[in-house]
């Protein structure tokens, strides 16, 4: 039997996806469907012990002083780090762009912080950031500056997970937008050159400008992303105060580790599927948000 | 700022980004090196202002290993990550070259249906997965670690951008040749695209090697542990032991450090080849 040459590139292409399909059907698309179908349910682990309850997990949550305070961190989380994040970001990538000896050597320091474990330099920065025995605080008295409390502090212990998380990414976003400098032809900056332009006019009118791509997936990796994300914290929050997490006084407490916290310590599944389907909600809004404010179409 | 700009004398602007750029080493650095430090030093010395340990010891490396369940766990996540960055690499290249070089009816569709996965996150998906994994046995087996990343939608993209460069007469020759359409992708298109699969596989790697909140979930005994889950309750075990602490972190991010050094390069354009810059 004889098939068409496209007949048969066809057939071989369903064979090839079929497994792939069948796992993304399985293990993404239908578990994203089931969380929807949870947060519905007073839900527990054992199937006899399950019942529907509309939308009771979600009025359940405007009451829940606990879960208001993990919102409102978000929000400082958002405000302190993602600015912090995206000006050091673009600061160290445009040094890095403009040397060009050791360009190599200054891109892995930066970088070398995001490719460690974040459990492993959250316990290393907790250490150093013990407010009796940590090294900061003898270098600060050193220097002659009172010692800190850090994590110890409501006040202080959310602008401390901010700065580690900051410090760990750092490296991620240089990445980005050096690779985003990189992709800019040279053409423009000799025209700017020839045209008479200074230094400050130049990045104004044309790298900002033409950088405008980079600055969106850095925006929207430092706000919503999973992982790298101010608003999706769980693992620095979680290690940086490991006999407390979420403390002192819920002060560093995130969605992400509630939800944790509620799901497998309290095993009050159908609550917390609520709390991140909200919180998924959430997060795309704010990241359409962005996409939608920053995107411009840039031509020259 | 453009390289036309640069003259052969040295520019006060120049030497101002030599100088914050050295001090930046200091905040970036020094938690390593004092982790490194504060790893060889016997337990008396570790509060102690001096860096430099007064006599470097291994004992601290040497309890590590002898004592505790961390080779294990170090076994644990190697296996992890091995077989899923294998999977990935095969898979994602596959589905990335099906959508980039088969016409089929459905295309579109199914490469949005992939890509839409990237949006929804993972904290949303812990719980039907853990639902799944308790239902079927898969709790504390590797297996059960590993199953949520053996794809990705991420990859496809990836793989996909890359396959959609490759000349379709390359693929035809193939054909001609009598090649099984597998065989295409697998003796052709495969090896045309490796610095895409280099990118891919380190970048997999390293989200593997790092990643805690699942295999926190899916693991139950202490034994089935991988590295970060392991540090972190192990951690909060031994309380004040920093030289335990230090030396387990050691053994977590020096691996890491050595594969991104090795291949800084490719992940800088895994990044620029993903279309993310």
């Amino acid at each position: 039997m004889k098939l068409k040459l496209s007949t048969r590139k066809a057939i071989w292409a369903y064979v090839f996806l079929a497994l792939p399909l069948l796992f993304y059907l399985g293990i993404r698309i239908f578990p994203t469907l089931q969380a929807f179908q949870m947060s519905l349910y007073d839900w527990h682990v054992q199937a006899d012990q399950r019942s529907f309850v509309g939308l009771a997990n979600y009025t359940r949550m405007l009451s829940d002083q606990r879960l208001l305070q993990a919102f409102r961190n978000m929000l400082w989380y958002g405000l302190l780090g993602v600015p912090a994040q995206l000006i050091l970001g673009l600061t160290v990538g445009l040094m890095l762009h403009s040397i060009k000896k050791f360009r190599g050597f200054f891109r892995a320091v930066f970088f070398a912080p995001y490719v460690a474990p974040a459990v492993a330099v959250s316990w290393v920065w907790s250490l150093l950031l013990s407010p009796h025995l940590g090294i900061v605080n003898q270098v600060l008295w050193y220097l002659g500056i009172d010692p800190q409390p850090f994590m110890t502090s409501p006040s202080q212990a959310l602008p401390t997970v901010t700065f580690v998380v900051v410090w760990q990414f750092l490296g991620f976003h240089v990445l980005l937008f050096l690779a985003g400098l990189e992709s800019i032809p040279r053409d423009y900056y000799e025209a700017a050159q020839i045209d008479g332009a200074n230094r400050w006019q130049t990045f104004k009118n044309i790298t900002l400008p033409l950088l405008n791509p980079t600055i969106v997936v850095s925006l929207v990796m430092a706000t919503a992303a999973p992982s790298t994300g101010m608003l999706q914290l769980f693992t620095h929050v979680m290690n940086l105060k490991f006999d407390d997490p979420g403390g002192p006084l819920g002060s560093t407490l995130t969605v992400v580790l509630y939800t944790y916290q509620r799901a497998f310590q309290a095993y009050d599944m159908g609550y917390a599927s609520a709390i991140v389907v909200v919180l998924f909600v959430i997060l795309l809004i704010i990241s359409l948000i962005q996409i939608r404010l920053t995107s411009r179409e840039v031509e020259y | 700022m453009a390289r036309g700009q640069q003259r052969l004398r040295v520019k006060p602007a120049t030497v101002f980004v030599y100088i914050v750029l050295i001090l930046g080493i200091v905040p970036m650095l020094f938690p390593f090196v004092w982790m490194v430090l504060t790893s060889l030093k016997p337990f008396q010395e570790v509060f102690s202002l001096n860096l430099l340990p007064s006599n470097p010891t291994l004992a601290n490396y040497v309890q590590l290993f002898s004592r505790t369940l961390f080779p294990r766990w170090f076994l644990n996540s190697t296996i992890v990550a091995a077989i899923t960055v294998a999977s990935v690499l095969f898979f994602d290249s596959l589905v990335g070259y099906t959508l980039a070089k088969l016409p089929f009816p459905g295309k579109n569709v199914i490469f949005v249906l992939i890509l839409s996965t990237m949006f929804v996150p993972t904290e949303m998906l812990v719980l039907p997965w853990y639902q799944m994994s308790a239902q079927y046995g898969w709790l504390d087996t590797y297996w059960g670690i590993l199953f949520p990343g053996i794809m990705t939608a991420f990859g496809v993209f990836l793989m996909r951008q890359a396959f959609a460069t490759l000349p379709d007469e390359l693929l035809d020759a193939g054909r001609i040749d009598g090649l099984s359409e597998f065989g295409i992708f697998l003796r052709i298109a495969l090896p045309l695209v490796k610095p895409s699969l280099a990118a891919l596989a380190i970048l997999t790697f390293i989200g593997n090697w790092n990643a805690y909140l699942w295999p926190l979930i899916a693991t139950e005994t202490r034994q089935m542990y991988t590295l970060p889950v392991g540090i972190s309750l192990f951690s909060g075990e031994v309380g004040a032991q920093w030289n335990l602490i230090t030396a387990g972190s050691a053994v977590a991010v020096i691996p890491m450090m050595i594969v991104f050094i090795i291949f800084q390069r490719q992940i800088l354009e895994g990044v620029v080849r993903s279309g993310l810059k």
